[in-house]
């Protein structure tokens, strides 16, 4: 077996009669960058859900790293190295963008049944955050109130938690989801700079991200696999285009 | 302990079920359907109580009074929903509480002013009070019969609704999906105020039947209401099945528990010990049956939403 | 160390606080003494209750349940003649926390609704149980023959000397919440007030958290109870009555909610908005006999439009400080 970070078999999960996952086979090599596509409602949200520990699939396991991952609540596989952004922005509203990422920082630094001291003067937090700030290219709105940072600054932000938690596999839900061209062009090449580093799992509808970034690429339709493949052989694929593209085969 | 006194009790108990039933099933559709920690509803259930005395005092036919009764709570109901209640819907639990504390304030202060402090009474007319021979040995008050046989034929005619008609639709969905109800383009509003009414007429239709039973006074209110609350979370928010069988077995457990755990104590213990830990105990056996339920069943015996 | 505008006004109204003993003995007015050691004993209450409902962001609706173990592990203990002051602090502080862990264990596990109902719920069993204790008073309650004893330390029957125990307690309770607040452990709580999923997701488990922050302000208000039943010289089940627990909540709410200063400016304010109402021979008898009709006017009134509470009048921000 090569070396693949995140696996899952046969992992199906229903609400009520509508079969959201449908056994997915699903692997993630070591540092690739794999994209997710298919057309709303095809479960993609359900399908992170279950790989992040939100929700617990109905069968199938969950292999991570190694090890199985299938049982593990959400914080557990978080310090495992499993980091995520959520599609809809989830941040800290009433945190600034520094107290955000340590936080973040914080969370795989130990317990914090710490008292005492105060955390915010606690260096050995706010510099590997400021750290993460800069690299994401927020470090002069560090004081700024995460709610009043612009729409793209508060994705950026959602993606300087999730690399301060020093994850082995990132979760990305739409990470472009709402912004604008500019805004979004910025994402993308925060994202490509993360590249090849960080091994990546890339939920999105904007076609422009997932051929910039995938290395792979694997269709969700009705919950189940149809395809996965590099980029130009999605391209080319009839089954893909005829369900996804809407195109005649 | 003999089987007459057993099955009066267990008369005893059921009537306290189907009263706490009651005031269950318009609240669990409160929290479920509008997500509102309604603290006032046992106030209605006051001002159900406190009307009708009023009116059968005033007109002398108690069939007369239950109809104001329960018109007059249901009106309050509303006005209370129009003005107050409904700018909170959107609020947060924290000022929900805090709001509905206040409304309970004004509430036990007005009936206060309107009918003084002390408790008044409430009679039952003629043709309700003496007592059925049921068995031999047994017999038992009519009135509570009565109270019985209403719980009863309400908690039908609730199974009715909800499950047989297109109101009852809306409010199983509303239970379960909010969002869903209002894309749906139904009146939400409309909706939630008719729930919210109904759920006041029949809180002010256990007041009016508790009225010759318990003391009708300031504050009756908020003690029966935090036993509702034990039956909501034991039946599970927003359930009206879970409103039922938890009520009956919160009504049972309590009635039971206060007359025979004392006695069943001094079987096992010195009788001074059951004489000091047998009230307490009983007392406290609702709320420690929630927490066993809570500890096995953290959403309650008929959790509404999956 | 720089302080911010709301850490020296806190100062300056605890400094106040201090002035009042020699003043009121100057006017010949020893009432004002009792009633405002009777507004920093619910400070020390709302205090504890604002690290969980404020900072935790569970809204506890039976704080009062630890005003009444407080009380009673004093009481009880008063009763069979042990008045050791430390013994029956320690006893205060360590039956509250226990009493607070096993409330805790059920309710921090759910949220919401279920949250409120069932601490709600819980301090009703334990008013009850101090109803049906007949040995301990029942429902008359019974009286604290003897004050707690320090060895000597202090004498809580100097009104004086308890009033500086209490303002010395309520002083480091306010440093010790901010200490707590501002600490990892704060933060965390914090964070999962905040956003839950959020904060799941980068590894933070936050039941335990909620459990220990519940534990140590059970723990709190527990002395808060020993305070307060020293205060009356009188323990009854009434100080575990649900408008207790309401009382508190509104008293977090008015003064600022998950501010430093907020339970104590709430505190103060509605119970000296309690005694004007009710006792303030100028205002007509309608006014004072009525007074909780306003009341309840008033709070659904503060919860509809000053929901920032007294705290936000004060210059400044809470954030860094």
């Amino acid at each position: 077996m090569t070396d693949f970070l995140l696996k899952t078999s046969h992992l199906s999960k229903t609400f009520g009669s509508l079969l959201a996952t449908d056994r997915v086979n699903f692997e993630v090599r070591e540092g690739e960058t794999h994209a997710v596509i298919g057309p709303n409602g095809a479960g993609k949200t359900t399908f992170i859900k279950q790989i992040s520990g939100e929700l617990r699939p109905d069968a199938g396991t969950i292999h991570f790293a190694g090890e199985d991952i299938t049982t593990l609540p959400a914080p557990r596989r978080s310090r495992k190295g499993l980091a995520r952004s959520f599609q809809i922005t989830s941040i800290y509203r009433d945190f600034s963008a520094l107290d955000n990422v340590a936080l973040a920082v914080q969370a795989h630094a130990g317990h914090s049944f710490r008292f005492w001291r105060p955390a915010r003067e606690d260096l050995s937090l706010t510099r590997p955050a400021r750290q993460v700030l800069e690299k994401v290219d927020l470090e002069k709105r560090a004081d700024i109130l995460a709610a009043n940072l612009a729409h793209g600054e508060q994705r950026q932000l959602e993606i300087a938690m999730a690399l301060a938690t020093q994850p082995r596999l990132l979760l990305l839900d739409e990470p472009v989801a709402g912004m604008g061209t500019e805004e979004s062009q910025r994402m993308i090449e925060l994202l490509a700079t993360l590249k090849g580093e960080k091994t990546m799992v890339l939920v999105e509808h904007d076609m422009d991200a997932v051929f910039t970034l995938a290395d792979r690429i694997s269709v969700l339709v009705y919950g189940r696999i149809i395809a996965t493949g590099t980029p130009a052989q999605i391209r080319a694929n009839p089954q893909v285009r005829a369900a996804y593209l809407g195109e005649d085969a | 302990m003999n089987l007459v006194l057993i099955a009066e009790q267990t008369l005893n108990g059921l009537q306290l079920g189907v009263m706490l039933f009651l005031l269950a099933a318009g609240l669990t559709l409160v929290f479920g359907i509008m997500n509102l920690v309604n603290l006032a509803h046992g106030a209605l259930y006051m001002v159900g109580a406190y009307l009708t005395t009023y009116f059968h005092q005033t007109t002398g036919s108690f069939a007369l009074a239950v109809l104001l009764g329960l018109a007059g709570t249901l009106l309050v109901g509303i006005v209370t929903e129009l003005v107050a209640l409904r700018t909170l819907y959107e609020r947060d639990h924290l000022d929900q509480v805090l709001a509905t504390f206040g409304l309970i304030l004004f509430f036990n202060e007005l009936v206060a002013i309107l009918w003084g402090r002390a408790a008044i009474y409430s009679t039952i007319p003629d043709y309700l009070s003496g007592h059925v021979q049921i068995t031999a040995q047994l017999r038992y008050p009519l009135y509570r019969l009565v109270i019985i046989g209403i719980g009863l034929a309400v908690a039908v005619l609730l199974w009715w609704v909800v499950s047989r008609t297109r109101l009852g639709m809306l409010i199983r969905a509303g239970a379960s999906n909010r969002a869903m109800v209002s894309a749906l383009g139904i009146n939400i509003r409309l909706l939630y105020t008719i729930v919210f009414g109904f759920g006041a007429a029949l809180a002010g239709l256990a007041g009016l039947l508790s009225g010759p039973i318990y003391a009708v006074q300031p504050g009756m209110g908020e003690l029966i209401l935090i036993q509702v609350f034990v039956v909501i979370v034991i039946g599970g928010i927003g359930s009206i099945r879970g409103a039922f069988a938890g009520a009956l077995i919160v009504g049972m457990v309590d009635t039971l528990g206060r007359a025979f755990l004392k006695p069943t104590l001094a079987t096992v213990l010195s009788p001074t010990a059951a004489d000091a830990a047998g009230p307490a105990m009983a007392s406290m056996l609702i709320y420690l049956l929630m927490a066993v339920v809570l500890a096995f069943r953290p959403e309650g015996l008929f959790p509404s939403r999956s | 160390m720089a302080f911010s505008p709301r850490t020296w006004i806190l100062l300056a109204l605890l400094l106040l606080l201090a002035a009042v003993p020699p003043v009121a003995d100057y006017f010949g007015q020893p009432f004002y003494l009792d009633l405002l050691r009777r507004v920093m004993i619910f400070a020390i209450a709302a205090v504890s209750l604002n690290l969980i409902l404020g900072y935790g962001g569970m809204v506890s609706f039976g704080h009062a349940a630890y005003l009444g173990i407080g009380a009673y592990a004093v009481g009880i203990l008063a009763h069979y003649g042990i008045n050791n002051g430390w013994l029956q602090w320690s006893l205060a502080i360590v039956a509250s926390a226990l009493v607070a862990a096993a409330i805790g264990s059920i309710s921090a596990r759910t949220s919401g609704i279920y949250f409120i109902m069932i601490t709600l719920a819980f301090t009703q069993m334990l008013y009850y149980l101090g109803i049906s204790l007949e040995e301990y008073g029942g429902d008359d309650g019974m009286q604290l023959k003897v004050r707690s004893q320090f060895s000597g330390l202090i004498d809580l029957n100097d009104a004086s000397a308890f009033y500086y125990l209490v303002l010395a307690i309520l002083a480091a309770f306010l440093y010790l919440s901010r200490r707590l607040v501002n600490s990892r452990f704060g933060l965390v709580l914090q964070a999962a007030r905040s956003n839950e999923a959020r904060t799941r997701a980068i590894g933070f488990s936050p039941y335990p958290y909620r459990l220990a922050a519940f534990i140590i302000s059970g723990a709190m208000c527990g002395v808060a109870g020993a305070l307060l039943v020293n205060h009356t010289a009188y323990l009854t089940p009434e100080f575990m009555n649900w408008t207790r627990s309401g009382e508190l909540m509104f008293m977090v709410i008015l003064g600022g909610i998950a501010t430093t200063s907020g339970p104590l400016l709430g505190a103060a304010a509605l119970l000296l908005l309690e005694d004007v109402l009710q006792g303030w021979s100028v205002l007509p008898k309608w006014l004072h006999e009525h007074w909780q009709l306003y009341l309840g006017v008033i709070l659904v009134l503060v919860v509809l439009f000053a929901r920032r509470g007294l705290a936000s009048l004060l210059p400044g921000n809470e954030h860094h400080d």
